[in-house]
């Protein structure tokens, strides 16, 4: 397999490394002295950091608590009751619908893209050229100027109110950029790895199976982040094409739990943290994936 | 078999494109059928002041986030493209606001800004005291904020890489000319940094026709039609008030406007020059 190693050259734009390494020393300390820079840098951090605080310190108080306290010291009684109640409000269902979704209309983009794109890097056809065309003009629509049309065709085909009529829509709306993200990518696959695949004996299956998909792991990395993360906080395929309770997903039931709950400030804000926290898990499990597949597809 | 994503695709989105712009010529209140109104819906539409008004919204809302969002992100993913732990650190923070779904964003700076028990309660700063949502002058500027606060992260990260690639040779040479920090900014880093600009930009100005979830959970077009936006305007003429003709032909608006807007940036960005690469197959 040597000859591989040198193939993905595209790996490192995958995960864009630094190239400032190695500044000699007077020039380090010449950018690193930038009181200005810092001064906003801090500034900014504040403007985030502030919100998140005030989040989870409220969270933590009791209802009554929250219209007596300064909102931003400390809880005098912190209490995990309102963790409670949100958790007997059926989150964990409404985790598992989001779980469902996410899962479910990454795993249809991946599929159906990969096959595109390679089709598209590897076919020779007019009409190939065509559908990336296609896809490409697909960037331009906002999801939003669908959704009446999209949700008249999925009450015409009864799929209204099932967590299906959330995937598919949302997986056809993932296509386009994943297509472009993938597309760029299997061009940096250099043709004489296919060539000498093909003198072996090997058909397209096999090529897209054994060749394609591992080479181009960064990048499906990078797009089924980028997808879930998506299709995780969507919103308006769930308000509009689904109804009933049950079928509610994290971003409608924190949306709805904050209408029922309007005066309790501090259960809502447990709702929203409580949303947040398998996102954080993963980020914290795999920042460094996280944020190269977030930048790296436009990042070139 | 770029048969399956070509189906999925046209199925939910150019489909629909095609049903939109006949049902934009029909009276359709969402549940029974749509019945043939020929340009009745488009004659009310382009004259009515509230889309109008929403379009003009629309516009204001799109420059107003590229001025705020622009700026911060580009020096603070310049600022923090450099090598030391604490900047690294930093980074970490800024991502918070990615991690938060829209939704939840919306709830909590809903109750952030309010004027009793809110952010201004707690500082007792005049200016955060206000009644940033419920007054209409002040709500759409709430909302530039929440926006720039949710997105200013995600651009800041490409300016990072964008940042990090730029050769070191060049601030060297640069140095050693004696030119300071700021000319080194200037000449250097902006027009190594310009294919970001334009990515991150295109990426600004067609995001900012879909603004939907956070301005719908924040305020909900109002106070009034404060921050009535095009789409949420769309959202509440067929789903609230069950005019699903009149909603469609402000879709088609809204199609219109993306892809012109894509096809004016596509001479500059960095999707053109994909298209490029394409080309020189």
């Amino acid at each position: 397999m040597s000859a591989l190693s040198h193939a993905p050259s595209a790996d490192s734009q995958a995960h864009p490394t630094p190239t400032t390494a190695g500044t000699p020393g007077r020039l380090a300390r010449l950018r690193g002295t930038n009181p200005l820079g810092a001064l906003g840098g801090v500034l900014w951090l504040v403007v985030v950091l502030v919100p998140v605080y005030w989040v989870v310190v409220t969270s933590l108080r009791t209802r009554e608590g929250f219209f007596d306290a300064n909102p931003l010291a400390l809880p005098t009684s912190p209490t995990l009751e309102n963790y409670r109640l949100v958790l007997d409000s059926g989150f964990t269902h409404y985790l598992l619908n989001s779980a469902l979704v996410t899962v479910g209309a990454t795993l249809l983009t991946l599929v159906v893209s990969f096959l595109a794109a390679y089709a598209i890097v590897r076919g020779t056809s007019r009409a190939l050229r065509w559908a990336f065309s296609v896809f490409l003009l697909g960037l331009a629509i906002p999801l939003q100027a669908t959704i009446i049309p999209v949700y008249y065709l999925i009450a015409k085909a009864q799929m209204y109110d099932t967590l299906l009529a959330i995937v598919l829509p949302s997986a056809a709306f993932a296509i386009p950029l994943t297509v472009i993200i993938l597309v760029n990518f299997l061009r940096d696959i250099p043709d004489e790895l296919y060539e000498s695949m093909r003198a072996d004996g090997a058909g397209h299956w096999r090529m897209l199976w054994s060749l394609a998909a591992p080479l181009s792991r960064p990048a499906l990395i990078t797009v089924t982040i980028y997808d879930a993360l998506n299709v995780w906080n969507g919103f308006l395929f769930p308000l509009i094409l689904t109804q009933s309770p049950d079928k509610r997903v994290l971003p409608l039931f924190v949306w709805s739990f904050q209408g029922e709950f309007t005066i309790n400030i501090p259960a809502i804000l447990a709702a929203v943290v409580l949303s947040t926290l398998p996102i954080l898990a993963l980020y914290i499990l795999g920042r460094r994936q996280l944020i190269s597949g977030l930048t790296a597809g436009f990042g070139k | 078999m770029a048969l399956p994503a070509l189906l999925l695709f046209a199925l939910f989105a150019l489909v629909p494109m095609a049903i939109v712009v006949y049902l934009s010529f029909t009276r359709w209140d969402g549940l029974g059928s749509p019945a043939w109104a020929g340009t009745d819906n488009w004659r009310t539409a382009l004259t009515s002041d509230v889309t109008r008004h929403a379009l003009w919204l629309t516009a204001k809302m799109m420059v107003f986030s590229w001025v705020v969002q622009t700026p911060i992100s580009l020096l603070l993913g310049v600022f923090v493209s450099g090598k030391q732990r604490y900047r690294a650190l930093l980074a970490v923070f800024y991502f918070v606001p990615l991690l938060i779904s829209t939704a939840a964003i919306a709830v909590i700076f809903k109750n952030l800004l309010d004027p009793n028990f809110g952010l201004g309660a707690a500082l007792d700063l005049p200016i955060l005291g206000q009644d940033w949502l419920g007054d209409p002058q002040l709500a759409f500027y709430a909302a530039v904020f929440v926006i720039a606060w949710q997105f200013v992260p995600f651009h800041t990260l490409l300016y990072q890489a964008g940042a990090r690639q730029i050769p070191a040779s060049l601030y060297e040479a640069a140095s050693i000319d004696g030119a300071g920090r700021l000319k080194q900014f200037w000449h250097i880093t902006l027009p190594q940094l310009r294919y970001t600009i334009v990515t991150s930009s295109t990426l600004m100005v067609v995001g900012s026709l879909t603004y939907f979830d956070l301005v719908f959970v924040l305020t909900g077009g109002g106070p009034g039609y404060a921050t009535r936006i095009l789409p949420l305007d769309m959202y509440i003429t067929g789903f609230q008030s069950n005019q699903m003709g009149l909603a469609s032909a402000i879709s088609v608006v809204l199609v219109l406007a993306g892809l012109l807007l894509s096809l004016a940036l596509l001479r500059f960005s960095g999707f053109n020059r994909m298209r490029s690469q394409q080309a020189g197959m």
